[in-house]
C-alpha cells in the first residue's frame, strides 16, 4: 500500500488549510448572528435582569472581545482541547463522542442501503434502457428523491409505528430497558429501521440514476459490441461488461454523498428523536454555542475528508489508470 | 361594561372541559387505580440547568418540580389559592416587614438528611434572592431569614412587603435546596444542578442526554401513600409531529405545553385512548401582546395606537390563530387571575372605520395607492402562534392603510433586536402572568428599566402616573388597597395603550385516558405529581 500511504499524506496536508478556513468561517458566522449564548439561555429562562446577563457573560467568558475569544479557542484547539460547551455545560469532547456513534450508524446504514439497492435497481433499469421496468424505476426513484426527508419519515412513522405498530416511532433504543449484548444490538437495529429507510431511500435515486446513465454510455462502447459479436448472453454482458464498468463513478459519488448525508441527518434525527450529530448542530446554533458548533463542523469536516480519502484509495485500487498519476506524485 | 365575547369554539372547548370534569370523577373515586407503574411523558427540551431555585422557568419546573418542592403550591380551592408543601402556614406582620413560615415536620432529603429551617434560610438568601431570575426582583428587599427553631423561618424585609405578593410568588420562587450540598460551593456550577436532590415525590435517577430523564419513586416521601407511580420518564422528543405519533402509538402517555400542535388536536381527539386536557395551566397564563416602540414619532401618538387596537379582530385571532384554545384579552391582567382582574376598562372593539378615522385625525390621511405610513413588525419566534399573529397583524394593518414589513429572527436575534437594540416599531410578544402583577406584568410598562432586560418595557414608554401606582402597590401591605391600585393600573394601561393585549392563552396537554388526576391544580404540569396514577 505504498501508493495509498503517499496519497493519504498528500491529502492530510492539503486538508489543514481547509480546516483553518472552516474554523474561521464558522466563528465569523456565529459572530455575525444577532445574540449570543447568554441571550439564548435567557430565552429559556423567560427573562432575567441585566445584572444576571452580565454575570453569566463573565462566567462564560463572553465579555471578552471576539479576537481574544478566537485566539483562546484556536490555542486550546492546538492542544487538541475542544473546550467547554455552554449549552450542555460539559466538555465538548464528551458531548461529541456521545452523539457521533449514533450518526455514524445512521449514515453508514443509510449509505449502504442507498448504494446497494440503488446500484442494483440501476443495473436492472440500465439492462434494458427504455423498457417498462426502466421507466417505472426511474419515475419511482425520482419521486422519492423529490420527497422531503422529514415528510417521508413522518409517513413511515404513521404507517409502520402508529397504524401497524411494527416498529417504534422514535428514539435510538428502548428507554431504560436494561438490555445488554445481542438483545440490545437488535433493539437498536429495530429503532434504526425507519430512520435509515427515510434517509437511504432519498439518496437511492441518485445512485440508481447514475448507474443507469453510466450503463447507457458503456452500452455504446466498442467492447460491448465485441462481446455481443462473440455471442455472449445478454445477462453476461450486462453483469460482467456493462455494469462493472459503470460502477466506478458511483464510488466517487459515495464520497460526495457523505457530506450531504450529514446535512440530511439533521432533519431525520429530529423527526426520529435520535440523539445524533445533526441534532447536536441544530442545538448548538439555537443556543449560540460557538465552540460546540465549531467542534461539530471540524469533526464533520474531518469525517468527510476521511471518507473521501478512503474513496480515493479504493478508487486507485479499483482502477489503476486513475489513481496512478496522483499517487505517484507526478 | 361589556363582557368580552366568548367564541363558539372557546365555548365548545369549555363545555368539553366541563364534560371532561363530569367523566373525571376518576380522581374523586380513585377508580381501580393500579399501584405503581411507569408514566412516560414527552419533553421537548433538556434544560442546561435543572435547578428550579436558580432557573424558575416552566421548562425547568416541568421536570424538576417532581424532585424539588416549593414552600407552597398553587391550588384551585386552598386558602389564598395555595396548598401547603414544605411550609404548613405563613403569617405576615402588620407592618409588612416580616413573614413567618412554619415548616413541615419529618421531611427528609433524598439523601436521608433531615429538612430544616436552615435549608429555607440558605435557599432564600443565597439562591432565590441572589441568583434566581424571578427572586432577584420579588425578594430584592429581603434582608435576613431568622431561624428561631428547626421548623420556623422568619423572612425580614427592609421595606414593607405585601404578604399577598409573597404568597402569590411562593409556587414559582420558593424551591428549597439542600443546604448541606450547596453551602460553600459555587452554587451556579454545583453538580447537583444537573442531578438535583430534593424532598419531592420523585428521586432523580439518570439523564441520558438526547434520550430521557428517569425519576423513581421517593419511598420516604412525606405525603401519605404518595407518590402513586413507581417511575416517571421524560422522553426527549424535539419534533412536535413526532410527539403526536408517539402518543398515538402508545409509547408515551402525556405531552404537555401544547407540544402536540393545535392543528393536530382534532385528529387526536378522535382517538378514544387519548384526551385533550386544558386544565392545569390556569396559573401559567401566557399573554399575546403587541409591543410598541414609543421612540417612533408616529406610534407615540395615542390616536395611532388606538387605531391599531381597533384594527385587530381579537375574535378572529382566538378562532384562527389559536383554533379556539385562548380567550380574548381586555387588558394587562388575564381573566384567569380573578383576584386582580378588572373588567371595567377601556375596550377597543374591532372597527375598521373607526381605526381609519383615528388615523385621519392623527394626521396620517390615506394616500392614493400608497400607505399612510409604514412600520417594521417583529413577531417573536417563540411560538407558532406569535408568528401567525405577525402574519395576521400585517394584513389587519394593511386594511387600515398601514404598511408593515415583517422581520423574522430566531430567538436570540429577536431578543436583541427588541429588548437591547430597540430596533423595531411593533413586535408580537408573549408575556407570562405569574400570579401577581408585580412579578412579570408591571415591568412591561414601567419606565427606567435598564436596556437589555428581556421581556420588560423596552419600548421607551414612560408614564409617571403609572410608575407611581406600580411603586405604591409594591409596598402596600393592605391586600384590598393593593388590589384597588392594580385595578387603577389596568384602567390606565388600557386607556393609554403602552402595549396592546390581544389574547390570553393556556396550553393543552394530550393525555392517555389511563392517567388519573390530570390537571387538578392551576400549575399542574409544573407541580409535583405525587397523586398522579395510572388506571389498571
Amino acid at each position: 500500500m505504498h501508493r495509498a500511504w503517499r496519497l493519504t499524506k498528500r491529502r492530510l496536508v492539503a486538508s489543514i488549510p481547509v480546516l483553518a478556513i472552516v474554523i474561521l468561517g464558522t466563528f465569523l458566522l456565529m459572530e455575525l448572528a444577532p445574540g449570543d449564548a447568554v441571550d439564548a439561555y435567557l430565552v429559556s429562562l423567560g427573562g432575567g435582569d441585566a445584572g444576571l446577563a452580565e454575570t453569566l457573560r463573565q462566567s462564560y467568558g463572553l465579555d471578552q472581545s471576539a479576537i481574544s475569544r478566537l485566539w483562546l479557542y484556536v490555542s486550546s484547539l492546538a492542544r487538541l482541547d475542544l473546550g467547554w460547551s455552554i449549552v450542555f455545560n460539559r466538555p465538548i469532547l464528551d458531548v461529541v463522542l456521545e452523539r457521533l456513534p449514533n450518526t455514524l450508524w445512521l449514515m453508514g446504514a443509510a449509505t449502504a442501503l442507498a448504494f446497494t439497492l440503488g446500484s442494483l435497481l440501476g443495473i436492472i433499469a440500465g439492462a434494458r434502457p427504455g423498457s417498462a421496468v426502466d421507466r417505472v424505476l426511474s419515475i419511482g426513484s425520482l419521486t422519492l428523491y423529490a420527497v422531503p426527508g422529514f415528510w417521508l419519515g413522518l409517513v413511515l412513522i404513521l404507517v409502520f409505528s402508529v397504524q401497524l405498530r411494527w416498529l417504534p416511532t422514535s428514539g435510538i433504543e428502548t428507554i431504560a430497558s436494561g438490555k445488554t449484548g445481542i438483545a440490545r444490538v437488535l433493539d437498536i437495529a429495530r429503532h434504526l429501521v425507519l430512520p435509515v429507510a427515510s434517509l437511504g431511500f432519498i439518496y437511492l435515486a441518485l445512485f440508481l440514476r447514475m448507474m443507469r446513465a453510466g450503463m447507457g454510455e458503456v452500452w455504446r462502447q466498442d467492447f460491448v459490441l465485441a462481446a455481443k459479436a462473440k455471442g455472449l448472453s445478454r445477462r453476461r454482458i450486462v453483469i460482467h461488461h456493462v455494469a462493472r464498468n459503470a460502477l466506478l463513478p458511483l464510488v466517487t459519488m459515495l464520497g460526495l454523498q457523505a457530506a450531504t448525508m450529514l446535512g440530511g441527518s439533521v432533519v431525520i434525527e429530529s423527526v426520529f428523536a435520535i440523539p445524533g450529530f445533526g441534532r447536536l448542530a441544530q442545538e448548538a446554533v439555537a443556543g449560540r454555542d460557538a465552540p460546540l458548533l465549531m467542534a461539530i463542523i471540524i469533526v464533520s469536516a474531518v469525517l468527510v475528508i476521511l471518507v473521501n480519502l478512503l474513496v480515493d484509495i479504493a478508487y486507485a485500487w479499483l482502477d489503476p489508470r486513475v489513481g496512478g498519476s496522483e499517487a505517484a506524485g507526478r | 361594561m361589556s363582557i368580552p365575547e366568548i367564541s363558539r369554539r372557546g365555548l365548545m372547548q369549555s363545555t368539553a372541559v366541563l364534560a371532561g370534569a363530569a367523566v373525571l370523577p376518576r380522581w374523586g373515586f380513585a377508580q381501580d387505580a393500579m399501584q405503581g407503574g411507569r408514566l412516560v411523558v414527552a419533553a421537548d427540551s433538556e434544560p442546561r440547568n435543572l435547578n428550579p431555585a436558580i432557573v424558575a422557568s416552566n421548562g425547568v419546573f416541568y421536570i424538576a418540580s417532581k424532585i424539588i418542592e416549593p414552600l407552597a403550591e398553587a391550588s384551585f380551592d386552598g386558602p389564598d389559592g395555595l396548598a401547603p408543601r414544605l411550609a404548613t402556614s405563613w403569617q405576615g406582620s402588620d407592618d409588612g416587614l416580616s413573614v413567618t413560615f412554619k415548616l413541615r415536620e419529618g421531611v427528609t432529603w433524598h439523601d436521608g438528611k433531615p429538612f430544616t429551617s436552615a435549608d429555607v434560610a440558605f435557599s432564600a438568601m443565597e439562591v432565590w434572592k441572589s441568583l434566581q431570575n424571578i427572586g432577584r426582583t420579588v425578594l430584592a428587599n429581603l434582608e435576613t431569614v431568622d431561624t428561631p427553631d428547626e421548623l420556623t423561618a422568619v423572612f425580614k424585609f427592609s421595606e414593607p412587603t405585601p404578604l399577598q405578593l409573597i404568597r402569590n410568588a411562593l409556587p414559582v420562587v420558593s424551591s428549597v435546596l439542600p443546604r448541606h450540598l450547596y453551602e460553600g460551593t459555587d452554587i451556579a456550577e454545583n453538580p447537583a444542578n444537573n442531578e438535583p436532590v430534593g424532598t419531592g415525590p420523585f428521586v432523580f435517577a439518570e439523564h441520558r442526554p438526547g434520550e430521557y430523564y428517569r425519576l423513581t419513586r421517593n419511598e420516604a416521601y412525606w405525603g401519605d401513600g404518595e407518590p402513586k407511580l413507581d417511575e416517571l420518564i421524560f422522553r426527549v422528543l424535539p419534533d412536535r409531529a413526532g410527539a403526536a405519533a408517539a402518543l398515538e402509538a402508545g409509547e408515551i402517555q402525556l405531552a404537555a405545553f401544547s407540544q402536540v400542535p393545535l392543528s393536530d388536536l382534532e385528529r387526536i381527539s378522535a382517538n378514544s385512548e387519548l384526551e385533550v386536557v386544558t386544565k392545569g395551566y390556569e396559573a401559567l397564563t401566557y399573554q399575546l401582546i403587541v409591543e410598541i416602540n414609543h421612540r417612533n414619532e408616529v406610534l407615540k401618538n395615542l390616536k395611532v395606537r388606538q387605531a391599531i387596537a381597533h384594527a385587530i379582530d381579537k375574535t378572529f385571532v382566538v378562532d384562527t390563530v389559536f383554533l379556539g384554545y385562548a380567550a380574548e384579552a381586555t387588558g394587562p391582567v388575564p381573566k384567569n387571575a380573578p383576584e386582580f382582574y378588572e373588567p371595567d376598562v377601556t375596550q377597543y372593539p374591532f372597527d375598521v372605520e373607526k381605526a381609519k378615522a383615528l388615523l385621519d385625525e392623527a394626521g396620517y390621511p390615506a394616500k392614493d395607492g400608497g400607505a399612510r405610513f409604514s412600520i417594521r413588525l417583529l413577531p417573536a419566534p417563540f411560538f407558532s402562534e406569535t408568528r401567525a399573529m405577525g402574519d395576521y397583524l400585517k394584513q389587519a394593518l394593511a386594511v387600515i392603510g398601514v404598511e408593515a414589513e415583517l422581520v423574522s429572527n430566531d430567538a436570540p436575534g429577536h431578543l436583541n433586536a427588541v429588548y437591547k437594540d430597540h430596533d423595531f416599531d411593533l413586535s408580537i410578544g408573549a408575556a407570562v402572568f405569574r400570579g401577581d402583577p408585580a412579578i412579570s406584568t408591571t415591568n412591561l410598562v414601567q419606565s427606567g428599566i435598564p436596556d437589555g432586560t428581556f421581556f420588560s418595557n423596552q419600548g421607551g414608554y414612560a408614564n409617571p402616573e403609572i410608575d407611581k401606582i406600580i411603586a405604591e402597590a409594591l409596598v402596600t401591605v393592605d391586600t384590598q388597597k393593593r388590589i384597588e391600585l392594580y385595578d387603577e393600573f389596568q384602567k390606565r394601561v388600557t386607556a393609554d395603550l403602552p402595549l396592546i393585549n390581544v389574547a390570553d392563552w393556556g396550553f393543552t396537554s394530550v393525555v392517555s385516558v389511563d392517567v388519573l388526576n390530570v390537571g387538578n391544580n392551576p400549575r399542574w404540569v409544573v407541580s409535583g405529581w405525587a397523586d398522579t396514577e395510572i388506571a389498571a
